[in-house]
């Protein structure tokens, strides 16, 4: 065990973990972001907590972590290298960790010309490979980037995230195992729709053999309406969104529930389909301002209720 | 080289209103081959400002010079004369020139007329692109030739982030970035140099960059000693 949170302990004992996306809010008010939290405790074994989501200036992700620690819940702080040098990243693992964080999730960013303050300064000190280390040299060696000693050691469960349909498609396994060996613990994938190209990725990775050095949660958003599957389709970049995704939701205009009802029933099929690919060891539920929609998702799918419980 | 874009007409319009005599003054390096700030536009912009003010009634006297490299002192120490006779310089040479020219002549006002945007080349006839940020610690040999501080839009060390598409960068937009760590990607392939791209690539140090404050080199061997 690295850190013994929730997540790590539901992981290292086999189940097949569930987590889910908070987006923390745009003002002082943290409330809806809790109550989607309370909302879906029974059903997720952790809280993915976003910085600064695509570059949006959000409610800071350690603050939401630790109030989530104070509910009992296990977040999983998200830190992005974009806002933070090294010492602020450091500053920022200890904070959590000394209020009771554990888990710490490393990610690039969305550059900040795509988000709210377009004009900002980036920083990008480190990348989020090399802040993987940092985070695994705090916990294991007990030292800073630096090389100056810690005065107190570091629990933290090490993630990151993994996209396998970015390009160069043939790097991308390699990409991971790079992570791996800088530190990383589990990753969790960007969206996923293009099933085969899922697979095709984790044929190579389970051949690579990185799926038991790392855990896998495979990334799934459900679709809400057509507008928004054409959006990500066009204009994010890193996500692909197939054809027939698009046919399948446009199809479902007329029949009861509509886009909505086929959405959810696409995610949880994505969900079923996801669990029986080897390597994967979870699934990372983003429902973006959908959050509401986690625990039915989470009921449909089959067998994955009640969520495995731990003594501390 | 330097690459600089002229700062737009009402801009410079504006800052040199108050004068009434102006010495436009390019530089013949960097800014004049990438059609900047040579003499040519040196004589563009003495004229546009000449007919602006025209139009104004604020007629004003200006003039358009241009010197073989505004950042050293012996070059620029020929405008002494000259300098006497105007109240201010709008200098069309990169920053770096600006800087010298107030150096030199401190009791002169100089106006930069050009936005300094980068360090590139130019890729093709009025295409420029920035391809070095002049971080103060080399890494080309290991990416072979590609920069990854300045063609990774977010300067990663190790590899292409996940917003990497059919070798786009992900904020492309109207204008299309190529993804470095792709172009970083095809290069090794080429050379059957991959294995790089496994590395853990350490945190860098930026002190050698301008993280590390303004730099100086200062070299003992090649300095000139007043008196030996
Ligand atoms: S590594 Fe540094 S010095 Fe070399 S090209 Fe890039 S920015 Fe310039
Ligand atoms: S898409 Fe490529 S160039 Fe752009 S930030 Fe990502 S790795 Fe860097």
């Amino acid at each position: 065990m690295f850190a013994g949170s929730n997540l790590e302990k539901v992981l290292a004992n086999g189940h097949f973990a569930i987590t889910g996306e908070l987006g923390p809010m745009r003002g002082t008010d943290l409330g809806p972001c809790l109550e989607h939290a309370e909302h879906m405790r029974n059903h997720v074994d952790a809280f993915n907590i976003t910085d600064n989501q695509t570059a949006v200036v959000r409610i800071a992700s350690m603050a939401t972590a630790i109030k989530l620690v104070e509910r009992g819940m296990d977040p999983v702080m998200q830190m992005t290298v974009r806002d933070r040098n090294r010492i602020c990243l450091q500053a920022d693992v200890l904070g959590g960790a000394s209020c009771g964080v554990k888990n710490f999730l490393c990610i690039q960013g969305d550059h900040q010309t795509l988000g709210s303050e377009p004009q900002a300064k980036g920083v990008y000190d480190v990348d989020s490979t090399q802040l993987m280390k940092v985070i695994k040299d705090m916990r294991d060696e007990n030292k800073f980037v630096s090389g100056d000693e810690m005065e107190a050691p570091l629990d933290a469960f090490i993630g990151g995230v993994v996209n396998p349909f970015a390009d160069p498609f043939e790097y991308r396994p390699a990409r991971f195992a790079k992570k791996i060996a800088a530190g990383v613990n589990f990753v969790q994938t960007q969206c996923i729709y293009d099933m085969d190209r899922l697979k095709e990725y984790m044929k190579r990775v389970v051949d690579m053999g990185l799926h038991e050095k790392c855990y896998i949660l495979a990334g799934i958003t459900p679709l809400k309406a057509i507008g928004a599957a054409m959006y990500m389709k066009n204009n994010v970049a890193g996500i692909i969104i197939p054809d027939e995704i698009v046919k399948r939701l446009k199809g479902a205009k007329e029949k009861p529930g509509g886009v909505k009802a086929e959405g959810l029933k696409l995610c949880v099929e994505q969900i079923q389909q996801v669990k029986e690919i080897e390597g994967i060891h979870g699934a990372h539920i983003m429902a973006i301002a959908w959050e509401e929609k986690v625990p039915e998702i989470v009921e449909a799918v089959g067998g994955l209720m009640p969520r495995p419980k731990f003594d501390d | 080289m330097i690459i600089g874009e002229r700062k737009p007409l009402e801009e410079v319009f504006d800052r040199t209103s108050s004068f009434n005599k102006i010495l436009v003054l390019g530089c013949e390096t960097c800014v004049a081959v990438c059609l900047a700030g040579g003499k040519k536009e040196a004589e563009e912009t003495a004229e546009a400002i000449s007919l602006h003010r025209k139009k104004e009634n604020q007629p004003v006297e200006v003039k358009a010079e241009s010197v073989q490299r505004q950042c050293e002192f012996e070059f620029i120490d020929e405008f002494k004369d000259l300098m006497n006779d105007y109240d201010v310089v709008l200098s069309l040479a990169c920053g770096v020139g600006v800087q010298t020219m107030v150096d030199r002549y401190p009791e002169k006002i100089v106006l930069p007329g050009l936005n300094t945007t980068f360090l590139g080349y130019p890729l093709e006839q009025g295409v420029w692109m920035e391809n070095c940020q002049a971080c103060g610690d080399c890494v080309l040999d290991k990416t072979h030739g590609i920069c990854p501080i300045t063609r990774c839009t977010k300067s990663m060390l190790n590899g292409p982030c996940g917003g990497s598409s059919e070798g786009k960068c992900e904020i492309s937009g109207d204008i299309e970035i190529e993804c470095g760590w792709h172009l970083i990607h095809e290069r090794l392939k080429a050379l059957g140099k991959l294995d790089y791209m496994e590395e853990v690539e350490p945190p860098k140090n930026w002190s050698t960059s301008f993280h590390g404050g303004p730099r100086k080199i200062v070299r003992e061997d090649v300095k000139i000693v007043r008196g030996e």
